[in-house]
């Protein structure tokens, strides 16, 4: 194994007493001392701030990027307006999951953030599919991720142009000498921002941030039960190659216009989910107990038949107790269906829920 | 009483032939925030080694292994209502089960206080 890459802020992470880990083929933060539960609640009543510096940030310029982009997902870009943002998803010619990602309309054509563990992979394909386009890995750029009811506040402090932005909006500015793209959005389910920075002034921004008596630092940890809580998709547990955005639940990511032209690889498959509805489904799933239940731990109808997969299990903190979510058979989908799940060898008793376990408060 | 500890980061503390049994404050700090515990049931019968309890973190599942063979006597029904109780007070109030031993040679096996603070030093 090579040693992890490491982001612009490792120093700072390991001075803050984080627990490092390796994710992804990066050395990141699992936790700070305060620890996992700390970390979540205060980003549900406070703020925190996380480092993302490891998911790719790409540029792709053009006036006709959009256009070209839409050949490889099956969102409506072109209908941005100039600093709106879209989540969305690279699908397979099958209608897989190549990876989810973050497309924003910025002046110049397009700014796309994808996850750590696919950015080699999804640079090499949308070069592959896009050939003579530039699209540019923003290796000079952290990004930092700034979440929580108090992030607006904060924020302002520095650029107060923020309080004026909705959710899924970006803006480039200059605040404190640094040049800035600034997008209201993020993957806890709260108000947040994430931040562009130079490499070279993320450790200045990180600083003057968490000098804010509102701001701790959270790790990988409280970002992965905030997001599950918020019933967001991970990557290679939630979503992957094999599962379509309508089985994922993410038909809400494919506009009118799309599916009324398709166009985009495997478009077969997703407009006959669309239209017939897809044989299994992505739900959130709440134990009736107190056990988690973890990736992977089968999903059982009343009758002991098996019906799907746990992909993403653990305890919700806000919610105080275990949630999860899972692709079970379309018949069994219905919030309220009562279901089974194996954990170590007992049928323990849950229940399909709507998601999210914790209400989005984003600002519309 | 005598205080035997294992590495796999479980303490005993044998009164007669009763094993009181936790996790070390090393073992809920690497864990992090407990919330969590499942227990054996009193009169299961264990061998050394078996998987006999669970303890899960935000994170992650955790097998306890028994530290030594028998029969349990008495479990920490505490733990099942304030799980967050390992990470106050893991070597004291929040042990896990008691164990009526079936061979207390097996402990010979087992280290000190002073064994095991140097077993933490070799894997720090």
């Amino acid at each position: 194994m090579p040693d992890p890459k490491t982001t612009p802020l490792d120093a700072l992470h390991r001075e803050l007493g984080a627990r490092m880990v390796d994710f992804a083929g990066w050395a990141m933060p699992v936790q700070y001392p305060t620890g996992i539960l700390k970390e979540h609640v205060w980003t549900r009543t406070q703020a925190s701030l996380f480092d993302v510096s490891h998911m790719g940030q790409i540029r792709m310029p053009g006036a006709d990027a959009a256009a070209a982009i839409e050949s490889l997902l099956p969102a409506d870009i072109q209908a941005l307006k100039p600093g709106r943002a879209r989540y969305t998803q690279l699908t397979t010619e099958d209608g897989g999951i190549i990876d989810d990602l973050i497309v924003t309309a910025a002046d110049d054509g397009l700014f796309i953030v994808v996850n750590a563990g696919g950015r080699d992979a999804d640079l090499a394909h949308l070069r592959a599919h896009l050939p003579g386009r530039e699209i540019e890995l923003m290796a000079d750029r952290a990004l930092l991720a700034l979440q929580g009811p108090a992030a607006v506040t904060v924020l302002a402090r520095l650029a107060p142009e923020v309080a004026e932005l909705r959710f899924m909006s970006s803006i480039e500015l200059r605040a404190s000498g640094l040049d800035l793209r600034i997008s209201r959005l993020g993957y806890t389910g709260e108000d947040g921002f994430e931040i562009s920075v130079e490499a070279g002034h993320a450790v200045k921004l990180a600083r003057t941030l968490l000098a804010a008596e509102e701001v701790q630092p959270a790790g990988l940890g409280a970002r992965d039960s905030l997001r599950l809580e918020a019933g967001l998709c991970l990557y290679g547990h939630d979503i992957d190659r094999t599962t379509s955005p309508i089985e994922a639940d993410l038909a809400w990511t494919v506009q009118k216009r799309r599916r009324a032209e398709g166009g985009f690889p495997g478009a077969e498959r997703i407009l006959a989910e669309l239209r017939d509805g897809p044989s299994r489904r992505l739900v959130g799933i709440r134990p009736e107990g107190r056990a988690p239940a973890r990736e992977g731990a089968p999903v059982l109808d009343g009758s002991g038949q098996a019906i799907g997969k746990v992909t993403s299990g653990g305890f919700g903190p806000t919610v105080d107790g275990p949630v999860a979510m899972g692709y079970v058979a379309s018949a069994a989908a219905a919030p309220g269906t009562p279901i089974q799940l194996e954990v170590r060898g007992k049928a323990l008793p849950a229940r399909v829920e709507a998601l999210p376990f914790v209400p989005h408060r984003y600002h519309r | 009483m005598a205080r035997y500890y294992t590495k796999e980061h479980e303490w005993l503390d044998v009164t007669g032939d009763v094993a009181t049994v936790g996790i070390t404050d090393h073992a809920q700090e690497q864990l992090g925030d407990v919330v969590f515990v499942e227990l054996p049931s009193v009169g299961t019968t264990v061998a050394k080694g078996a998987e006999v309890a669970v303890v899960e973190s935000v994170k992650a599942a955790s097998d306890i292994y028994a530290p030594a063979s028998g029969e349990v006597v008495e479990a920490n029904a505490a733990l099942e209502e304030n799980p967050a109780g390992v990470n106050e007070d893991a070597e004291g109030g929040a042990w896990f089960f008691k164990l009526q031993l079936s061979d207390k040679g097996e402990l010979d096996g087992l280290m000190d206080a002073d064994a095991y603070a140097a077993f933490l030093e070799t894997i720090a």
